[in-house]
């Protein structure tokens, strides 16, 4: 697939901004935490969420038209998505607002968690909108939501942790343990997802693409010499050093970068600060090779160099 | 729009195109069309439309496109003053030579009117091979002429075929036919469109099919897989050939002198060894049967051999094995394929109930079939060798008995005609006199050395030197050779090359970087040697880029135009048929039908044919023409052969009816006449169909058309070279050539350039063919067809490919002894290994054809003609020396990777024309065609 | 039962001609729907939205190489992985005659059902900004105004091969159920469950076997001259040897 930079930002961005959610709302869960610091915090969530939608706007046709895009949710996760992601945004401010108003403790937990289970279908929505599409083999498994919950959290943690660093520094050591924790269960089922896609046949072929039973089809025209629509959608056209040098980048910046900045003890906002630049920076090549990584069967039919 | 003349219905919203469709009541595409037809609208739209006069800008070098626009009052004044110089000193000076059009009844006229035998339309270059190959055989040919009965046939055999001029009949007949269960055999070196749907493909070396045809040939009438009755009855296989070498009359029929011959145009008093009375008898008599086989010496001592005996002592030595080695199709193949032709004819004959009178006076009570069919286009003619090519298959055909029966090959009105055809050209320079029409044809049909346009010397009388001993045949002309000639001023200099709808810079050229120079030359007096240069185009072309005087015509949709039997033929089977086009859109800008531009010249010039007796012009304008020219006075014939008769009541022939065009448009714009079903098949020796075709004027005579299996026409032109022709012979440095290629039995030569060429070094043979989405270059401009083929690669098979190092898809050079190209490659293994294609016309020079300079046609496409050449070593043309066919497919070539420092753009580069004043201006970004309105920017 | 319209082509006879590419493009670009649009169209890597496309594949090696044209549009899926993913509703299948559609007023335009197609059978038009594909001609078919044989696609009405035949798969007496159960059709891509509605129809090939006693015949010409002469009585023959 051709990454989609728009799709790259609002997930990496939105997943981010969830998993800084849940990091607040689980530390209201777990103890007392000044309000002022769940307040920026959920800003920054909001903010984080907000950019990426944006970013996602970029990806439509008609994003005047958006709105049509809650009709299909009986079906559709794209459609789910559309509708989870405003409610959750909606939390998201509410637990602000709740905090910057000083509402009951319990009142505010209430959001929190009706927050979080919006922010878990969020993921779930997002992650299946690729894991539910048979074809796309390297996308079709559970690793995928996982990998995006994980790295939402992970991110969101490390986010976190550097906001606690500035804000609240008593913080700032959990937190960054929780991401050392949530990167490596993300990392590792990354890892996993890398090893099953090596692992994959594709089960399409020239010959059940066009119905001719022989070993040895080529194609020597794909019936557009000046490209169309589907050798752009469907096709990276990058190099595979390009695409193998994405990958190390990814498997270097999501998890051992950020491992080593966090767990180097350093409680500095800077520090932790880079390491979720790195850790981000790492996501969107992690998310821009998922999406090179993953071969869609129409590209049986536009192989041919004419 | 092209050549195959489909019928179209067109749509209009809101005065604009919306949508083009095939007519399902026109008999020729019965409702189909294809995807040019489809895309016509954006044809119409095209950027490269030409609409206004452009004159090249004084200054301004031929080639650089820098024109200024005039009016068609100036662009008349000029034309007129030049043209009516040159008609009244010398008017062989001025030169006509058009392209791919469907009007050549109408510039022929002009032409003859004007009084210049240098006149020719694309014939030449484009398959005459196949026209002369089968004409001077069987009276008839593939091409427009007649072509494969596949409604009957049970096995289709399809030689050198990729699209052919009757493109959808043809894919409506092949579909048809497989469907029914119809065998399919393609041979051909590359396996695209038809071919790719035949049930067997025999991958031939290019250039040898006359081997694989003598070898077939052999075969059957080794193992007696001929018809002998259709041989012995209506082929000349059981007339006596004269055997007496050193007589005069060597290899001439034999021939009774007490019988009246009757015409002696096509004499009638040839003999036969009867086989029962064992004595000479003269041909046909009632109750004889000819001895196909034997050596017999007539009353007076003449020894003489059956024409059959003479034709299996030729072919008997080819044996299949001697084929393989020449054609790489292996012995076992052609071994089956002789033999599962000849056995499908012998044994699935088909019987219809049409009783029919043969030209001897036989009642036949029904018409057989041999349901064998074959079809062959330009990969058979288009090589030097072609001739003979085409002539060995229409003698295999005839020896499976399959001329103009069901199920084999069936003529198009106005075929047959005599072997060969009556028309003739004049015969000497006498022939072309100032102010005067031209005494005969501008192209004719030679029977003897007597009928060629040469002068005392022996020397051509025409620019292109048709009809002259270099090439006695060329029934169609050399255009090839005009610009070659006209700027060495050999065999004379001329002083106006008028070129209507071709594309002679660049596609329709070979060795174009050269011809493209030539255009520019000039003489040590600063004037171009070919001084004026006319160009009427609806497109800006390469060649358009090249004119003085630009004429810019309308499209197919905006004039008036008629598909006559007096040019290319579009008659089916069954019967003639001619139709017409009338216009659904007024002309673009300033543009004007050329059609008009021709009758308002003619008028001006006073051409006999155009003029009252006072003096004024005849006629109003073409429609006018068309309605009311006919050939002679009170002949009744015209243009078209429908609803004539002052109230449109007659056909065929008849006075000329004002209400024609408006009887036509009423009728679909066609008229067909089915003929009754016993003048349908065996047309050749049908003698009610040959009294039809007298009364209906479609023939002078009514002699049966014999097949020649024997040429005794060659026959002639060789004993001219050898010295004991009694009257015309050829120059002495032609002698031997005309001896050599004149061989009235059928004979393998390799191509000539194949002769000429160190094949080790050039191992490879190089061809294209067309796309079914393109029409030679013209549609480059469709902002449609084009995005199906923006570019072109060579198409290569991988073990040629990889043993000169290239791999898939990268550039590479491909160099013949005459130039080299760099271009991309493409690996396939649907070509013979010993050959690399690419799609014909793709490449295109920058900023032709309303493109912008950075067009993949200009910066991927390639042009495969800078790689051929117009003349070989030794100064002859590349061209058949029997036709003067262009050998456009015997180039050879080698390929080797372009090295890593080299750039990755084709070569040779051409610099970028400008836009034409009158053509649309600048680039679209993007565009999107809704009839009524256009968006885009 | 219902009606599923939908196209079978014949790859036996399909000779990459390309007119259902461009009669397709024709007629859809002044549809009702909309445009078809062109990027570049006169310029460097001409793009346009097409319906329809015509591919052409090489089978085999030299010389036994097939060469298969192919063309492909919208498969009008029976279970369409393309329509429950829209979020919009703007992709739709017609419950009447199973026709998948788009509709352009809804459409966003997130190209969403072109990843859920494995047959990259939609395209979107980079200039109207909505997902365009094959409506199997809706605009034709019941037209009232059109005579009843030309209420078919364009594609179908043009090809010159008729290796497009159109009609209801569901019915079993259609033109194109017979197709598919005579000739052998079968549907692209089966292993993901789609049921494309298109099916193709596979080369079939007709082979012509000679028996060598064909080539040994008593009515050979030959023998009409002489050319396989009986001998004569007086030759050699088995009677000079032996009695049995
Ligand atoms: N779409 C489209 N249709 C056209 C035209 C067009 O430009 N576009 N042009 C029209 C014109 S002017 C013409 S003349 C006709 C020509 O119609 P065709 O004769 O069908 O055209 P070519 O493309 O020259 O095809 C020649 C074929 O012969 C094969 N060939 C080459 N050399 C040999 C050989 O030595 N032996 C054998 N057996 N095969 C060989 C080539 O591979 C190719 O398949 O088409 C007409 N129709
Ligand atoms: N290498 C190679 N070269 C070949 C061939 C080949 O097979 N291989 N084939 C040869 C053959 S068979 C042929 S017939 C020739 C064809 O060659 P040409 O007869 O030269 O045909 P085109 O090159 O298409 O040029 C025709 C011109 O007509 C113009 N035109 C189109 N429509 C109209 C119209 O309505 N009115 C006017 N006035 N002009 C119009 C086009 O713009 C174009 O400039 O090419 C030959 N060249
Ligand atoms: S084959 Fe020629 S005449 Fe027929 S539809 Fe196509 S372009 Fe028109
Ligand atoms: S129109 Fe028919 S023959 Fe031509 S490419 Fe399309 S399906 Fe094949
Ligand atoms: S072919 Fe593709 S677009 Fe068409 S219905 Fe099937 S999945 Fe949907
Ligand atoms: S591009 Fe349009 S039709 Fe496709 S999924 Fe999105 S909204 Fe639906
Ligand atoms: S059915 Fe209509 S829309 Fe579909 S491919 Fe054919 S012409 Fe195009
Ligand atoms: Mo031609």
């Amino acid at each position: 697939m051709k990454p989609a930079w728009s799709v790259i930002f609002f997930t990496t961005l939105a997943g981010a901004g969830q998993g800084l959610f849940l990091a607040l709302v689980a530390a209201e869960a777990l103890g007392e935490v000044p309000a002022g610091f769940l307040v920026s915090g959920a800003l920054l969530a909001l903010g984080l969420l907000a950019v990426g939608l944006a970013a996602s706007f970029f990806h439509l046709g008609h994003p005047e038209r958006a709105w049509r895009s809650a009709a299909m949710w009986r079906t559709s996760w794209l459609s789910r998505e559309v509708i989870v992601l405003p409610a959750f945004m909606a939390a998201v401010a509410a637990f602000g607002l709740s905090h910057f108003f000083s509402f009951e403790r319990n009142h505010s937990l209430w959001i929190g968690s009706a927050g979080a289970v919006l922010c878990i279908a969020l993921f779930v929505c997002t992650g299946m909108i690729y894991a539910c599409l048979p074809f796309l083999q390297e996308w079709r498994t559970p690793l995928t939501v996982v990998n995006f919950i994980a790295f939402g959290c992970a991110s969101g943690a490390t986010a976190a942790a550097a906001l606690a660093a500035w804000q609240h520094p008593p913080l700032a050591r959990p937190y960054a343990a929780a991401a050392l924790a949530l990167g490596a269960l993300a990392y590792l089922t990354r890892l996993a997802a890398l090893a099953r896609n090596r692992q994959l046949r594709p089960k399409s072929t020239l010959s059940t693409a066009i119905g001719v039973k022989h070993p040895k089809i080529v194609q020597i025209a794909h019936g557009a010499a000046g490209g169309s629509f589907n050798t752009r959608e469907f096709f990276h056209g990058r190099p595979r050093e390009v695409v193998r040098a994405v990958r190390w980048t990814f498997l270097a910046l999501v998890f051992p970068v950020p491992a080593a900045l966090l767990g180097g003890g350093a409680d500095s906002a800077a520090v932790l600060g880079a390491a979720f630049a790195a850790q981000y920076a790492g996501l969107l090549a992690e998310r821009w090779y998922f999406f090179a990584e993953a071969k869609h069967p129409q590209n049986l039919y536009y192989q041919a160099i004419a | 729009m092209c050549a195959c003349r489909c019928g179209i219905r067109v749509h209009l919203r809101d005065g604009a195109l919306r949508y083009i469709e095939g007519n399902p009541e026109h008999p020729i595409n019965k409702g189909v069309i294809c995807a040019k037809g489809s895309s016509g609208i954006m044809k119409q739209v095209s950027p490269a439309r030409l609409t206004r006069p452009l004159r090249r800008k004084a200054g301004a070098e031929r080639g650089a496109g820098d024109f200024e626009p005039i009016s068609w009052d100036e662009a008349f004044s000029i034309l007129e003053s030049r043209l009516r110089k040159i008609r009244a000193t010398d008017p062989k000076k001025f030169a006509f030579f058009t392209g791919r059009d469907q009007m050549q009844a109408l510039t022929g006229l002009f032409a003859r009117q004007f009084g210049t035998p240098n006149y020719a339309a694309h014939g030449g270059f484009c398959s005459v091979n196949m026209a002369a190959g089968m004409i001077y055989t069987i009276g008839g040919s593939f091409w427009e002429f007649g072509g494969p009965d596949l409604d009957r046939a049970k096995l289709f055999v399809m030689l050198g075929t990729a699209e052919d001029h009757h493109s959808n009949p043809l894919k409506i007949a092949i579909s048809a036919f497989k469907r029914r269960g119809g065998r399919f055999v393609s041979i051909n070196p590359v396996r695209t469109g038809y071919s790719a749907i035949a049930d067997e493909w025999v991958p031939i070396r290019p250039g040898t099919d006359g081997a694989l045809l003598l070898a077939l040939t052999s075969e059957l009438i080794a193992q007696g897989l001929y018809d002998r009755e259709f041989v012995a009855r209506y082929t000349n296989g059981g007339q006596l050939v004269i055997a007496e070498p050193g007589s005069p009359r060597h290899g001439l029929l034999a021939t009774d002198e007490g019988t009246d011959p009757g015409n002696p145009l096509y004499p009638q008093n040839q003999l036969w060894w009867d086989r029962h009375s064992n004595g000479p008898v003269i041909s046909h008599t009632p109750d004889t049967d000819p001895s196909l086989f034997g050596d017999f010496t007539l009353a007076d001592g003449t020894r003489v051999k059956p024409a059959f005996q003479l034709l299996a002592d030729r072919v008997g030595p080819h044996t299949p094995e001697w084929a393989e080695k020449i054609t790489g199709v292996p012995a076992a193949t052609i071994w089956r394929l002789a033999h599962e032709m000849g056995v499908t004819a012998r044994d699935e004959k088909i019987e219809l109930p049409i009783a029919w009178t043969d030209c001897w006076g036989n009642e036949h009570q029904t018409v057989t079939g041999n349901p064998v069919a074959f079809h062959a286009m330009r990969g058979l003619a288009a090589h030097s060798n072609g001739f003979h090519t085409v002539r060995t298959l229409a003698i295999l055909m005839s020896l499976l008995g399959t001329i103009d029966r069901p199920g084999g090959f069936r003529h198009k009105a106005p075929f047959p005609r005599a072997i060969p055809p009556s028309a003739k050209t004049p015969t000497g320079p006498e022939g072309v006199q100032p102010n005067t029409p031209l005494a005969g044809l501008a192209l004719g049909w030679p029977g003897s050395p007597e009928d060629l346009f040469v002068d005392a010397e022996g020397e051509p009388v025409r620019i292109d030197k048709g009809f002259s001993w270099e090439y006695p045949l060329s029934v169609h002309g050399l255009m090839h050779n005009v610009i070659t000639n006209a700027w060495r001023g050999d065999p004379y200099p001329i002083d106006t090359l008028m070129i209507f709808m071709s594309n002679m810079a660049w596609n329709s050229t070979m060795n174009t970087v050269e011809v493209r120079r030539m255009l520019n030359d000039r003489s040590a007096d600063g004037e171009y040697k070919i001084p004026f240069l006319v160009v009427c185009d609806a497109f800006q072309s390469e060649m358009t880029a090249f004119a003085d005087l630009v004429l810019p015509d309308t499209t197919y949709l905006e004039r008036h135009d008629v598909m006559s039997m007096l040019d290319r033929p579009i008659s089916e089977f069954d019967g003639p048929m001619d139709a017409v086009r009338v216009p659904v859109l007024p002309p673009t800008g300033e543009c004007k039908p050329f059609q008009e531009v021709l009758i308002e010249l003619a008028g001006r010039l006073g051409f006999p044919a155009f003029s009252n007796k006072d003096g004024s012009k005849k006629y109003k304008d073409y429609p006018d023409f068309i309605i009311r020219h006919e050939t002679e006075p009170g002949s009744g014939i015209g243009f078209l052969a429908g609803w004539r008769g002052a109230e449109g009541e007659k056909s065929m022939r008849g006075e000329p009816n004002p209400g024609q065009w408006e009887m036509y448009a009423k009728n679909n714009c066609i008229f067909k006449h089915e003929l009754p079903p016993s003048y349908r098949y065996m047309r050749n020796w049908n003698r009610g169909y040959m009294e039809w075709a007298q009364r209906t004027r479609i023939r002078r005579w009514g002699e049966p058309i014999l097949i020649h299996l024997y040429s005794e026409v060659l026959q002639r032109f060789r004993l001219a070279a050898q010295g004991k022709w009694p009257g015309r012979r050829p120059p002495q440095r032609l002698a031997k050539r005309v001896e050599t290629y004149f061989d009235p039995l059928p004979f393998y030569y390799a191509p000539l350039e194949m002769q000429a060429t160190d094949l080790e070094k050039y191992p490879l043979s190089a061809i294209t063919q067309r796309p079914m989405a393109m029409y030679h270059s013209w549609d480059s401009q469709n902002a449609w067809l084009r995005q199906i083929h923006a570019h072109n690669y060579l198409f290569i098979n991988p073990r040629a490919a990889r043993a000169a190092g290239i791999e898939d898809g990268a550039w590479l050079w491909v160099e013949s002894q005459w130039g080299r190209v760099r271009c991309m490659g493409q690996f396939s293994e649907a070509v013979e290994p010993g050959t690399v294609w690419t799609w014909n016309a793709i490449g295109k020079q920058p900023g032709a054809w309303g493109l912008a300079p950075d067009a993949n046609e200009a910066r991927k496409g390639f042009l495969l003609n800078h790689l051929i050449s117009d003349t070989l070593p030794g100064a002859t043309s590349n061209s058949d020396p029997v036709t003067g066919q262009a050998g456009w497919y015997d180039v050879r070539v080698r390929i080797s990777p372009v090295q890593g420092g080299e750039e990755k753009t084709v070569s040779p580069e051409f610099s970028v024309l400008p836009p034409a004043p009158g053509t649309r201006r600048g680039p679209l970004r993007w565009l999107a065609y809704v009839a009524g309105k256009e968006i885009g920017e | 039962m219902t009606k599923q319209l939908a196209l079978v082509i014949d790859l036996n006879v399909c000779v990459g001609c390309h007119a259902c590419v461009t009669s397709c493009k024709q007629w859809n670009t002044s549809g009702e729907a909309g445009y078809l649009s062109d990027d570049n169209p006169y310029g460097a890597d001409p793009t346009g939205t097409f319906f329809n496309r015509v591919q052409t594949f090489e089978v085999g090696e030299f010389p036994d190489t097939e060469t298969v044209h192919f063309p492909k549009s919208c498969l009008h899926c029976e279970d369409p992985p393309c329509v429950p993913v829209c979020p919009t509703g703007a992709s739709y299948k017609r419950a009447e005659d199973g026709i998948v559609l788009v509709d352009y007023d809804k459409c966003i335009g997130c190209k969403y059902c072109a990843w859920a197609c494995p047959y990259g059978a939609r395209e979107i038009d980079e200039h109207q900004k909505v997902m365009k594909k094959c409506t199997l001609c809706v605009d034709r078919i019941y037209d009232q105004n059109l005579p009843e044989a030309e209420r078919k696609p364009a594609c179908v009405m043009a090809c010159p091969t008729s290796a497009r035949l159109f009609g209801d798969v569901h019915d079993p007496e259609s033109v194109v159920s017979r197709a598919i159960r005579e000739s052998g059709g079968y549907a692209l891509m089966p292993e993901w469950g789609t049921q494309p509605a298109n099916h193709y129809l596979p080369r079939r090939k007709t082979t012509k076997r000679l028996h060598p006693d064909e080539l040994e015949r008593h009515d050979n010409p030959l023998k009409v001259d002489g050319r396989l002469p009986r001998p004569e009585p007086g030759e050699p023959a088995l009677d000079d040897v032996t009695s049995w």
